[in-house]
């Protein structure tokens, strides 16, 4: 089955605080999971300060700055993976540092056709 | 049966119809043509080519494809013999599935009833006094996010077993709990008690999966509480372990659920057990004639050690106040935090009283009885302040 990883990341003042070589580390782990087979594709995203929402009423494109919905702890990056079950999906997003950073991974099933 | 069916055609719905509808075949031609020589495996047999009739009949839409291409290894068998195919207990896959994480814990409870004890929605709604509606629907959304997520039909890898044992054991529980805490008395119905299933279920776990210490702890738990079934409440009054007439203990439930204690003490060997096991070994401790206080508080503090539960510790001062007095009691359960528990003043209660400090006894008894959620209990907690 194919699911959408929603990486939604911790407060940035976790990331802050960590040592250079807590970050290195933590990066190795996300390019290891990139690696991971059953990975389709991800990628991470620019903070949601840089997010523009697009809206159309009555055929005019009606543009905003920010994020659709704002909350504390911001999508971050996503994957789209391809994995046996649901079981499968949950132990790949468990992996992500983001999920024990105080953030969280949103584990969505896409709909096939 | 509806175990075997979920497994096979990895689908609830179609699974339950298609025994729906075999049991309808059934009434009608059984009457006629006498009773197969293996009326289980016939239904089972006739349930699967329903099924599979149904699948051929959808075969167009894409969302069967997968299911399409499991049925499809087996046609051979199904049309060629139809009583001979030996089934798989699947039961313990079906366990799993219905108390996987990924379900909400009332789903999960409402699932389990369902699938693995035959209750009708009814009669689930009845017993967790919600709606039927408002159970069917938490019903078919279960059973919709095990399709659309993707939750497996399985037994979990050893990897991910000890969490997802633990899980089941949990649903198991509270499905024996909703029975107890004396609400459940009140709402059983017609139906069967909740007990009762719960205790079936663990037996069966226990069947299932013999080498597993927990399983056995939990079914040693559930047989030792309500073997003291008849004699917990007299005349629709609560009554303390204490005052219970030994006579209405169920000796047979206790001798099981002893029985069930060894296997479980046996598996676990010199390692300390788990959360279960502990509470059997301290409720088969009060099935003897007298209470060994100090041994019931030497368990509880081990229990503390694993659960690190605040009501852990307020049972271990109780024992502690069979030992040293009130005064120790009262001592232990200092600072805990457990304001919005009503045995936890109950208990205070019970130490302030006999320590003589009626004043402050009477305060927590009120409190008690403003949190209690039965009402053999809020009558029990009445006649104490009464006799202040």
């Amino acid at each position: 089955m194919k699911y959408m990883l929603n990486v939604y990341s911790p407060n940035s003042s976790v990331w802050e605080r960590l040592s250079e070589h807590e970050r290195s580390a933590i990066s190795a782990e996300y390019a290891a999971i990139n690696e991971t087979p059953g990975i389709l594709g991800g990628a991470q995203l620019q903070p949601p300060t840089s997010a523009t929402t697009v809206r159309v009423h009555d055929g005019s494109t009606l543009a905003t700055d920010g994020p659709f919905i704002e909350t504390k702890e911001a999508l971050g990056g996503y994957w789209l993976i391809e994995v046996e079950d649901l079981d499968a999906a949950i132990e790949l997003a468990a992996r992500v540092p983001a999920a024990r950073l105080g953030g969280a991974v949103e584990v969505r099933p896409v709909v096939e056709r | 049966m509806l175990a075997a069916l979920v497994g096979f055609l990895g689908d609830f719905d179609l699974a339950e119809d298609a025994a729906q509808e075999a049991f309808a075949i059934a009434a009608e031609r059984w009457p006629r043509e006498g009773i197969p020589a293996n009326p289980g495996g016939w239904l089972l047999a006739t349930a699967r080519n329903r099924a599979i009739d149904r699948i051929r009949r959808q075969r167009t839409l894409a969302e069967k494809t997968k299911l399409l291409a499991r049925t499809g290894e087996v046609r051979e068998s199904v049309d060629d013999e139809i009583e001979e195919t030996p089934f798989r207990d699947e039961r313990l896959e079906l366990i799993f599935t219905c108390c996987h994480p990924a379900l909400a814990s009332d789903a999960q409870v409402a699932l389990t009833l369902r699938a693995l004890c035959g209750m009708g929605t009814e009669q689930i709604a009845h017993a967790f006094l919600v709606p039927e509606a408002t159970m069917a629907q938490r019903l078919v959304r279960a059973k919709r996010k095990i399709k659309d997520a993707g939750i497996p039909f399985r037994i979990p890898p050893a990897h991910l077993l000890p969490d997802r044992l633990s899980a089941v054991l949990a649903v198991v529980y509270l499905i024996f709990n909703e029975h107890y805490d004396g609400r459940g008395e009140e709402h059983d119905g017609p139906g069967e008690r909740l007990g009762a299933q719960a205790i079936r279920l663990g037996a069966a776990l226990a069947e299932l999966m013999p080498d597993e210490p927990e399983v056995h702890g939990l079914l040693a738990l559930m047989l030792l509480h309500d073997s003291r079934r008849g004699a917990r409440i007299r005349d629709g009054e609560l009554v303390l372990l204490a005052d219970q007439d030994r006579a209405l203990w169920d000796r047979t439930q206790i001798r099981a659920g002893r029985a069930a204690l060894g296997r479980a003490l046996a598996l676990y060997g010199s390692q300390a057990g788990g959360i279960y096991t502990l509470q059997a070994a301290i409720a088969a401790e009060h099935a003897h004639d007298r209470s060994d206080w100090p041994r019931i508080a030497a368990l509880y503090g081990q229990l503390a050690r694993v659960s690190r539960s605040p009501v852990v510790e307020l049972n271990r001062a109780v024992a502690l106040a069979e030992i040293e007095g009130p005064a120790a009691g009262l001592r232990a359960i200092d600072g805990l935090e457990l304001d919005g528990y009503q045995y936890l003043h109950a208990t205070r209660a019970d130490f302030l009283r006999r320590l003589g400090r009626h004043r402050e006894a009477r305060v927590a008894y009120e409190r008690a009885h403003e949190l209690a959620r039965s009402e053999p209990e809020r009558r029990f907690l009445q006649r104490r302040l009464d006799e202040l």
